[in-house]
């Protein structure tokens, strides 16, 4: 399940040596192009984890479902909080669904 | 950002590394083994060398909803190991070393409750089963968890550092080398001990998604698994047990997510075309919907194949909570199938959701394939040792389980390490393997050879058709098998034709020519076992029935001078107590 970049809201983590999606994608996919914006390097690889949606500072990726799995168009959203993670799904239909859980508890 | 890339062997730098523990592949395992080598010993020097980056690497990048395995009040590890005994059919598995494992499990649990990880409780404080043994996480952060905790008391890792081989000193193992992934150096790393821990084997056989467009990695393993782990170690003639014992799993149909999450976690029925209840029905002598783990993802494919498919997972009786529940269990491990769903527009308590088999897998943290180990979990291969899907015998060790052999390999692990010392590095060797890792970059821009994808494609496909694949609802025979192993050696013979464009594709070589290796050695012990022990996950059309006399281990060695696997048995040894076929 390839990953989309909205390359306005993609900003290469500047301050970073390399960005975080780049960091974090368990097969090494993500990467910065000439634009220095983020690109995935092999739609087809991707494994849909969301790791590099969950980390992006900027909501700039969002996974999308293949078109020959699933319709046009859904949506899931990841809100990272310090502990808890709110998700927001919306259906083909337009129909929102809201998930917020703690994700984290304090370490002893 | 693309790297120049070398134009030859020389500008490559090698980087050479010391350190008392190595432990290859930074997971579940591999963290608590370093965490444990640092707590044993503060001045121990720990080094992961990973693959990926340890704080989103592997089978639980995305997260996990449940803890398979915790031991509650009132059972005992014997009775774990009696369920998991019974949940291979009666074994034969490992029993020395389940029973170590059930005995550090819990304490492995409650590190990483510790350590933050959220466990759902009942109203009076203790842990929530969703069946006799599992009990439900919210396990989104799981990963990053671990990881933080290993970096925390000190282990020194190397991310996108890909393991290609051992480091040796005649028999024994004295290190690993490998490349990076992102800097292009060739790392040499001199260690006193080894744990293998990288995971398991995906992509050996073609996922039924992956011919659509960008569902390539609709698996159920992470893909990025590949089977180094137990590849490294096949080359240097270590023993492998149960090879044979793919693991395949129900999966939910077109999105590969899990299944046991709805049938388990809310009492959901597996159900035909025609709303039978396919586990009551057809598999009530062997307990129904508590049948053994193989019988269960088997069934729904049997349907397939009598004509009553599609199948499902009913889920029509569940409240709009129950749903919300579901869901956010699903969006702490598979956060996409939600978003499949909605793709479909589905709602689920109209519709129920269909499931499907996955494609086969080789992971022995789930089923029981890979290195033989003995209780210290030291290979056959002196200095190396195993944890977590890597190490064979002992099925069901889920996350719990992996997480307790990690710990258990570290103590075995620094045992050894009392007792050696480093020898000198071996410069030709090194050399040898420099060259061998980076020959498919240096082919030339002029170069007519095999892409790494080609070659993976060609062998998943080799693999899904005859030995044993989803296409073929798990089937096999003699004459397929040895198809596919004369298929497999052509393939072998090409890997000089590898090329690889850039630093990516040279691990992704890597990943087909390791592939390769395991494959090789899972078809050579799927032609060994001439019976069918456990449908789906080892099926033989052929050999239909269960024959008393494989009642044992199949084992197999690469044979260093001649390149054959030479496969043999080892004796079940039964040593808790009951009926074997019964939890």
């Amino acid at each position: 399940m390839p990953p989309r970049i909205d390359i306005e809201k993609c900003d290469g983590c500047k301050a970073q040596e390399e960005p975080l999606c780049e960091q974090v994608c368990p097969g090494g996919l993500m990467s910065l192009g000439e634009n220095m914006k983020a690109y995935c390097r092999q739609l087809r690889d991707c494994w849909d984890c969301m790791a590099c949606v969950k980390i992006c500072p900027v909501g700039a990726i969002e996974t999308r479902v293949p078109y020959q799995l699933g319709y046009h168009v859904a949506k899931l959203i990841p809100m990272m909080g310090t502990d808890t993670v709110t998700w927001t799904c919306q259906d083909i239909n337009g129909k929102v669904e809201r998930f917020k859980y703690r994700n984290r508890n304090d370490a002893e | 950002m693309a790297k120049k890339l070398p134009d030859n062997i020389d500008e490559i730098q090698t980087e050479v590394i010391e350190t008392d523990l190595l432990i290859v592949g930074g997971g579940n395992a591999g963290c608590f083994s370093a965490i444990e080598g640092k707590k044993i010993n503060p001045d121990l020097k720990v080094t992961i060398m990973e693959k990926a980056h340890i704080s989103r690497s592997g089978a639980t990048a995305a997260g996990m909803d449940a803890i398979n395995t915790y031991i509650p009040e009132g059972k005992t590890p014997e009775d774990l190991v009696r369920w998991s005994r019974s949940q291979v059919g009666g074994g034969p598995i490992r029993e020395d070393l389940a029973l170590s494992n059930a005995k550090e499990l819990n304490q492995a649990v409650d590190d990483l409750e510790a350590w933050g990880l959220p466990i759902v409780k009942n109203e009076d404080g203790t842990f929530k089963y969703r069946g006799a043994w599992d009990i439900s996480i919210h396990g989104e952060q799981l990963k990053p968890i671990m990881a933080e905790k290993a970096i925390e008391v000190g282990a020194e890792v190397y991310n996108r550092v890909v393991a290609t081989s051992l480091l040796m000193d005649g028999e024994r193992c004295v290190g690993a080398m490998g490349f990076g992934v992102k800097d292009g150096k060739f790392y040499v790393f001199r260690a006193k001990a080894v744990i293998i821990s990288t995971g398991g084997a995906c992509g050996l056989y073609k996922s039924y998604t992956s011919d659509a467009t960008n569902s390539h990695h609709q698996t159920w393993m992470c893909p990025f698994n590949v089977g180094t782990g137990y590849a490294v170690g096949i080359r240097q003639e270590a023993e492998m047990t149960s090879m044979e014992q793919r693991w395949v799993a129900t999966r939910t149909k077109d999105h590969c997510g899990p299944v046991d999450t709805i049938s388990v976690g809310y009492k959901s029925a597996i159900i035909n075309a025609k709303g039978d209840r396919i586990l009551q029905k057809h598999y009530a002598h062997l307990g129904g919907d508590k049948a053994p783990r193989y019988i269960r993802a088997n069934a729904p494919m049997e349907e397939w194949l009598a004509g009553r498919g599609p199948t499902f997972v009913d889920t029509t009786h569940l409240s709009p909570e129950e749903v919300k529940e579901l869901k956010i269990d699903y969006l702490n491990e598979r956060p996409t199938f939600v978003l499949f769903l909605a793709s479909r527009g589905q709602d689920i308590t109209k519709d129920p959701i269909e499931i499907y088999g996955s494609d086969p897998y080789i992971v022995g943290g789930h089923t029981q394939s890979g290195y033989w180990v003995d209780l210290e979990r030291m290979t056959t291969i002196p200095g190396l040792f195993a944890a977590g899907e890597t190490a064979g015998g002992s099925p069901n060790k889920f996350v719990g389980g992996c997480a307790a052999e990690g710990k258990l390999a570290t103590r075995g692990a620094i045992n050894y390490i009392s007792s050696v010392s480093l020898p000198e590095l071996d410069s030709k060797q090194v050399g040898q393997e420099k060259e061998r890792v980076f020959a498919p970059l240096l082919r030339g821009p002029e170069f007519d050879g095999v892409s790494p994808l080609e070659m993976e494609e060609r062998m998943q496909r080799l693999m899904d058709e005859y030995a044993g694949g989803t296409s073929q609802f798990y089937r096999t025979n003699e004459e397929r098998l040895d198809y596919a192993l004369k298929h497999l050696k052509m393939l072998q013979s090409q890997v000089i034709y590898l090329y690889a464009k850039d630093l990516h594709d040279l691990m992704n070589a890597h990943e087909v020519i390791d592939r390769l290796d395991v494959a090789e050695v899972l078809t050579h012990h799927l032609k060994f076992r001439k019976e069918t022990r456990w449908q789906g996950w080892q099926t033989r059309s052929d050999y239909p029935e269960i024959n008393p006399e494989f009642d044992c281990f199949v084992e197999s060695r690469r044979n260093k001078e001649t390149g054959e696997i030479e496969a043999f048995t080892r004796p079940y040894e039964q040593i808790v107590s009951g009926d074997r076929y019964k939890p």
